[in-house]
């Protein structure tokens, strides 16, 4: 089976994360890079079905130069290889591009599944997934925490608030997973080892049909007009319980219209 | 805990730094606290870390080592002990106790038994201290006597990490006894070219264990006296030649010593952040107490000698790596740090004023942890006997030397 993890590097969620002025896009040089942590679990799942399915598993990224550490990551936890998308053309894309972007790379790389976690910690608009399946033609299995792949059938679970829907479709498929999925391996330094002998094929948007008309911040469809920062919190207000410390906590959250 | 810029020589060493602060934070630091205060060996925390690979990191990639430099290797220490010191000491001993075979063993013995000794699953332990001769080792009693195909070995380790756990264990013993003599004059040991090194798994018959010792701080690494009751040897698990035991022991402890420094680093860089994290948000006469200059510049001297302490080991890690000598500077290296972590924790509890005594915070641990390290492979007194030595034979070979 032919597995594709599309993995992102982000911000480490750790450090500060700011906004440029000048164009309001995320700054990313600014902030250590790290592997998405759902995107870890999508590696996980890709690695275990490929265990148990046999076949090969392709990590995909597309970002900055800086993005080959988080690639090596995932190809040290088992990945067989890595495709990297980065050009200058494509920063500041939104999450419509990018799904234009990494559905023209699947085109060169071929899918039976298309494996992703469910949002990044960055922008956290969640609708990669969604609008990839849409534009690739094939079922998308949202949410998953369990899947289970039968020939060309693939079950999912899929989380919500009550429980979990059962979901069936039938492959080439898109899953984006979440965190209860399974318990990501750490690498082993073998396979750090491992990693830097596989291979790793790095394309311009040339290389993989890309429009540059479609991509980039002066062609996205969405665009963050303006930000602020989020106010300091204010100072709380502290009930002293003398005697009449629970009439004050009542009377406070009667006014905050909370009882 | 906040991350250290550090020089790597390649990628794959900085994957390696970034593996092991992955496992640190999830698998090593949470649980730190509670197990020492139990006293508890976290053998399945070593596990871990040699399914992760970082139980042979030194060693050659053909025998199933990591095939890495001392000074990434070091590195990897420190983090490890930053998280929790009886961790990051514990993979510093056991590696030290794969190096008389990697460094003095046939190629036979390396083939037969470093792939499992490095391979991460096995743990080593190191025997050389004695009840009666700690820093004076050459003068140990235990013996090994040769007895057709095996040496009987016999006497008492004192001392021991991971005594009792251990899968083998380096034993230091003497060889210049004669077997069975009566006479005063064959029983007198010649010092240190009467010691051999052998190879002695866990399970060999006459190996017992004591109960581990009560200790001070890093109470969750295992320290037992361990008796060796006759203890038969094949032949073949002698390592090096009969005499060159000692040489092998010190040219361990030079490798050994450079891992305590890389510990006292990680611990200190630890109390350092503590320490700084907690002046920052300590609030006393209406400002964080980390605003008050004579907190600040305590702070300074920390963080001074925290990073003069790494650049100590790593440059010594480095003459190490390029095949230089370095016993004299791994010598300085866990001195200077080790000093400097006993002064830096001390004053990371200082900086938390009575919050810092107390368990609720780590750095009371820190304290007591950091206190033997100025013991371990040789006293810091031994230190200063072995650089010395070396100022005074410089002196003597010098032109108009002595
Ligand atoms: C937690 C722990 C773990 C250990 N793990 C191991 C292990 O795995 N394997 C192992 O073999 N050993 C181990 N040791 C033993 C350790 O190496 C010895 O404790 C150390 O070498 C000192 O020996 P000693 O305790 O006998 O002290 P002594 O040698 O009796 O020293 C007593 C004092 O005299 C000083 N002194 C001695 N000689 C001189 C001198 N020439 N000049 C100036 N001062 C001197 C010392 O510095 C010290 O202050 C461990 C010890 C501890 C506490």
């Amino acid at each position: 089976m032919n597995i594709v993890v599309c993995v992102k590097q982000v911000p480490d969620t750790e450090t500060t994360r700011t906004l440029k002025s000048d164009d309001r896009t995320l700054d990313r040089a600014a902030a250590d890079g790290v592997l998405n942590e759902l995107d870890e679990y999508a590696v996980e799942e890709a690695l275990r079905i490929k265990e148990a399915h046999g076949g090969e598993v392709t990590v995909l990224t597309m970002g900055p130069d800086k993005a080959t550490d988080t690639i090596r990551k995932a190809l040290s936890m088992g990945a067989d290889k890595a495709v990297h998308l980065t050009d200058e053309a494509l920063v500041g894309s939104d999450a419509l591009q990018t799904s234009y972007a990494i559905q023209q790379v699947l085109g060169r790389t071929g899918f039976d599944l298309v494996v992703l976690g469910s949002e990044s910690t960055d922008a956290r608009t969640g609708v990669l997934a969604a609008m990839l399946a849409e534009r690739l033609g094939v079922p998308q299995l949202s949410l998953a925490n369990k899947v289970e792949i039968d020939g060309s059938s693939i079950r999912v679970q899929r989380q919500t608030d009550y429980g979990y829907d059962k979901v069936e479709a039938t492959l080439p498929a898109v899953v984006s997973v979440v965190e209860k999925i399974n318990e990501p391996r750490y690498p082993s330094f073998k396979g750090i080892m491992a990693a830097k002998k596989k291979p790793f094929e790095t394309l311009g948007i040339a290389d993989a049909g890309i429009d540059a008309a479609q991509v980039g911040l002066a062609n996205a469809a969405t665009e963050v007009v303006d930000f602020a920062e989020a106010p300091p919190r204010e100072r709380g207000q502290i009930v002293k319980d003398e005697g009449e410390g629970g009439v004050a906590a009542a009377e406070f959250l009667a006014s905050k219209k909370f009882i | 805990m906040s991350k250290v810029e550090r020089e790597l020589p390649t990628p794959e060493a900085a994957d390696l730094i970034g593996l092991t602060r992955d496992l640190v934070a999830a698998e090593v630091a949470p649980r730190a606290a509670a197990d020492e205060e139990a006293g508890r060996f976290p053998r399945e925390v070593f596990a871990t870390l040699g399914r992760a690979g970082l139980l042979g990191l030194p060693y050659p990639q053909e025998h199933g080592g990591g095939g890495q430099p001392y000074e990434v290797y070091l590195q990897v220490i420190e983090e490890l002990a930053a998280g929790w010191l009886a961790v990051g000491l514990g993979v510093s001993v056991h590696t030290l106790s794969c190096f008389p075979i990697a460094a003095y063993g046939s190629a036979e013995q390396r083939a037969r038994l470093l792939p499992e000794m490095v391979g991460g699953e096995l743990l080593g332990a190191y025997c050389l201290s004695e009840p009666g001769s700690g820093s004076d080792a050459a003068a140990m009693a235990t013996k090994a006597v040769r007895r057709a195909d095996s040496y009987e070995i016999s006497g008492t380790k004192a001392w021991i990490t991971h005594g009792g756990i251990a899968d083998y264990h380096a034993v230091f013993a003497r060889t210049d006894r004669s077997a069975g003599s009566p006479t005063a004059e064959a029983d007198r040991p010649r010092g240190a070219r009467g010691v051999s090194c052998f190879h002695v798994p866990g399970r060999t018959a006459g190996v017992a264990a004591a109960p581990a010792e009560n200790k001070m701080g890093m109470r969750a690494s295992t320290t037992a006296q361990m008796t060796f009751g006759g203890a038969l040897v094949p032949v073949d698990d002698l390592i090096g030649g009969e005499g060159d035991g000692f040489r092998i022991a010190m040219a361990a402890l030079d490798g050994g010593r450079l891992g305590i420094a890389a510990c006292a680093v990680g611990l200190a860089q630890a109390a350092l952040d503590a320490a700084v994290a907690y002046a920052g948000s300590r609030r006393q006469f209406g400002r964080p107490v980390a605003d008050f200059q004579g907190m600040r510049f305590m702070l300074a001297d920390m963080a001074t000698g925290v990073a003069a302490a790494r650049a100590l080991y790593l440059s010594a890690a480095r003459r190490r790596d390029a095949g230089r000598p370095y016993g004299t500077e791994a010598a300085m290296a866990k001195l200077f740090a080790s000093d400097m972590a006993m002064r830096v924790t001390t004053d990371a509890v200082q900086v938390l004023g009575g919050y810092g005594y107390v368990t609720d915070f780590p750095v009371e641990r820190y304290m007591r942890e950091a206190k033997v390290l100025q013991i371990v492979e040789g006293t810091n007194q031994i230190q200063r006997v072995v650089i010395g030595r070396r100022l005074a034979e410089a002196r003597a070979a010098a032109p108009g030397g002595d």
